[in-house]
């Protein structure tokens, strides 16, 4: 293997110029815009040019002389045919250049439209979705033999049992530092004893839901995305309509049901947890006894509060999974696209579920709440 | 003088398989294998569907480390435990993967720049021509290039990733089934392409294939697997003249014997 090298020789005709060794990327000395300006210099005068002593000539070799030429044939050459073959496909090189204009920068106002038209476009997508599974439901009821109870265990199962250790150790400690940062205050007024309303209310009816929302739309969100994306990306979804299976009734309808269905069991576990590690740092902190803790929480906490959480839970539930399907179903066929939905189904659903437990919080403002 | 030439062009095989054997949990693919490439020559390897061709492929490049045995490419242990050396040694062979394993989130031109762009030592315009330059030697057209695999056919992604795998002037050429899916003209154009850029390039090639036409048109050493083993390697004629089933079965048909007839003769 020898490097590139550049000759001069002086002859009866002008000078000439010889090229000999490997010219190919490998070998060529870097960079490669030098070794082409250094050709293009000595062979500014050169009558001639001598291929024929290159041992190895690749394309890169050959869009380097023909650079450093001018993008013209030299007047006198000698070349091996092989070599003058790949010379004269690099000739024929047409660059085409991406045509521009998709990424020019467009004004604010244009921005704003088009982001409110795919924020419509979503909604119509999912008001869709829902639409299907109305239709979808209908037609199961008259056909249960084609319920797909086995997607919707397997997704009960991943979705809830999976989930209960990971939600009730986030409950539990979310009860330690509320019960905790609330007696510090409570202390100072002497109210100590109302530490029980405080966490009792605030638990149970805002905390468990959102917090298992959150923890769900991470953990059961996002997979349900990615694993209906990788269907579309690996044309799965495709080969299941092709063997007659509706893509609705097998992948969507059991995730949606299934988080309906989990989701409210979870927030009681989740709440309930909550309450564990509340009662634990009252004892341990204000020394209130577990027994009047149980006691108090039954008196001071309406049960509505209880249904107004299981009632957060399947609508949050529902709304989870319906976003995560709509985002997986609109995923295209590339990883960058995968990885984006996945994204904006995780922060949407979040967003949802937020805005939903603020239309819960007015319509409920006069339930549960004691005198 | 730089890295990628420092390796030099050390005289003996450039694939050196010794006693490889491969197991998945109790399945047994390969058993003690032995295997030389010389430069410059282009091997076919052949055997039944499941034989644990694309596994040997991988197991040649480093993707996938053999329960045991080694494999040596130029000289050198594919699995070398330098990131340098190993870098550079992956840098000189390209691989055509048998589902053409493009990268979806890239547009054909920035797949087959991706490596060019890889190297850091090349200018955009540089890059460009040899897109184009290996796109126009795949016969694929220009406008082609801002299409994204999803938006392919299944014979322009196997091109695509072809161009690809070229793109590094590799001096090894692994392909896996190069020309399945491919219509006869194109199988035909290339098995001439491959042809003309190993006699002006010189580079070594392995390829896995079912297509007779491309084996009697490019290779010029075959290897056959079946039983977990090479049970025939060497020459057409070699080959042919081993009995085994399989090599009876495969070679036996009408087409493949015309085309490994006109090799070995
Ligand atoms: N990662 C893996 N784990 C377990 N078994 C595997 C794995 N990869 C391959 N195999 C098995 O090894 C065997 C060989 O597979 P391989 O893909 O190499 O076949 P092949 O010869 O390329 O077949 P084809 O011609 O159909 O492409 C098969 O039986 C396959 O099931
Ligand atoms: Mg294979």
């Amino acid at each position: 293997m020898s490097l590139a090298a550049i000759e001069t020789v002086e002859q009866a005709g002008g000078l000439q110029v010889l090229l000999s060794g490997d010219w190919t990327l490998a070998t060529m000395p870097e960079p490669l815009s030098s070794l082409e300006a250094r050709l293009r210099e000595i062979g500014a005068g050169a009558k001639a040019w001598d291929l024929r002593p290159i041992s190895r000539l690749d394309s890169a070799g050959a869009i380097v002389v023909w650079r450093a030429w001018g993008r013209c044939w030299p007047a006198a050459l000698a070349v091996s045919t092989e070599h003058r073959s790949l010379l004269e496909r690099v000739v024929a090189i047409r660059v085409e250049r991406k045509e521009a204009g998709s990424r020019a920068a467009r004004p604010g106002l244009v921005f704003l439209g088009e982001q409110a038209l795919a924020a419509l476009d979503h909604f119509a997508g999912l008001l869709g979705l829902l639409g299907q599974g109305v239709l979808d439901l209908a037609y199961l009821a008259r056909q249960p033999a084609q319920i797909p109870w086995r997607e919707f265990s397997a997704n009960v199962y991943k979705a809830g049992a999976l989930a209960l250790p990971v939600t009730a150790l986030i409950g539990f400690l979310i009860g330690i530092v509320l019960s905790y940062l609330s007696a510090l205050q409570l202390k100072t007024f002497g109210a100590d004893v109302f530490i029980v309303n405080l966490l009792g209310i605030s638990i149970v009816r805002e905390l468990g839901p959102v917090l298992v929302a959150v923890l769900v739309a991470g953990r059961s969100g996002s997979a349900m995305t990615a694993q209906i994306g990788v269907m579309r990306v690996t044309e799965e979804i495709d080969a299941l309509a092709t063997m007659g299976v509706s893509r609705s009734q097998r992948l969507v309808l059991p995730k949606v049901l299934a988080l309906a269905v989990t989701m409210p069991l979870l927030v009681v576990w989740c709440s309930a947890a909550g309450l564990v590690g509340g009662m634990v740092s009252a004892k341990l902190q204000m020394g209130l006894s577990y027994a009047f803790f149980i006691d108090t929480l039954s008196r001071v906490v309406p049960v509505a509060n209880v249904w107004i959480g299981v009632g957060k839970g399947v609508a949050f539930g529902f709304l989870i999974a319906l976003i995560a399907c709509h985002f997986g179903l609109r995923v295209r066929p590339n990883t960058e696209s995968l990885s984006s939905r996945t994204t904006t189904s995780v922060v949407t659903s979040i967003t949802v579920v937020i805005l939903v437990d603020a239309v819960f919080a007015i319509l409920t403002r006069n339930v549960g709440i004691p005198f | 003088m730089n890295a990628l030439a420092s390796g030099g062009h050390a005289p003996g095989p450039v694939i050196e398989i010794r006693n490889l054997s491969t197991r998945f949990g109790d399945i047994v693919v390969h058993q003690d294998i032995d295997l030389e490439l010389e430069r410059g020559q282009v091997l076919g390897l052949v055997g039944g569907s499941g034989s644990g061709k694309t596994t040997l492929l991988r197991e040649i490049v480093g993707l996938l480390r053999p329960s045991a045995g080694t494999v040596r490419l130029f000289g050198q242990p594919v699995l070398d435990p330098d990131p340098a050396r190993q870098r550079t040694l992956r840098r000189r062979f390209g691989m055509l993967f048998q589902q053409g394993a493009l990268f979806s989130a890239l547009s054909v031109y920035d797949n087959i720049a991706f490596p060019l762009r890889e190297l850091r030592t090349l200018d955009e315009a540089m890059i460009g021509e040899l897109v184009m330059l290996k796109l126009a030697m795949v016969e694929l057209e220009a406008r082609h290039a801002w299409l994204m695999p999803a938006e392919l056919s299944g014979g322009m992604t196997k091109r695509v990733a072809l161009a690809r795998a070229l793109s590094l002037e590799p001096e090894l050429l692994v392909l896996d089934e190069p020309t399945a899916g491919l219509d006869p003209d194109r199988s035909e154009s290339f098995v001439r392409l491959i042809r003309m850029l190993q006699m002006a390039l010189g580079f070594t090639v392995v390829m896995v294939t079912h297509d007779p036409e491309t084996l009697g048109g490019l290779a010029t050493r075959f290897a056959v697997l079946a039983d977990q083993r090479i049970v025939a390697l060497g020459s057409a004629a070699d080959v042919l003249a081993v009995d085994h089933p399989f090599i009876r079965n495969f070679f036996g048909s009408g087409r493949a014997a015309a085309a490994i007839g006109k090799a070995a003769a």
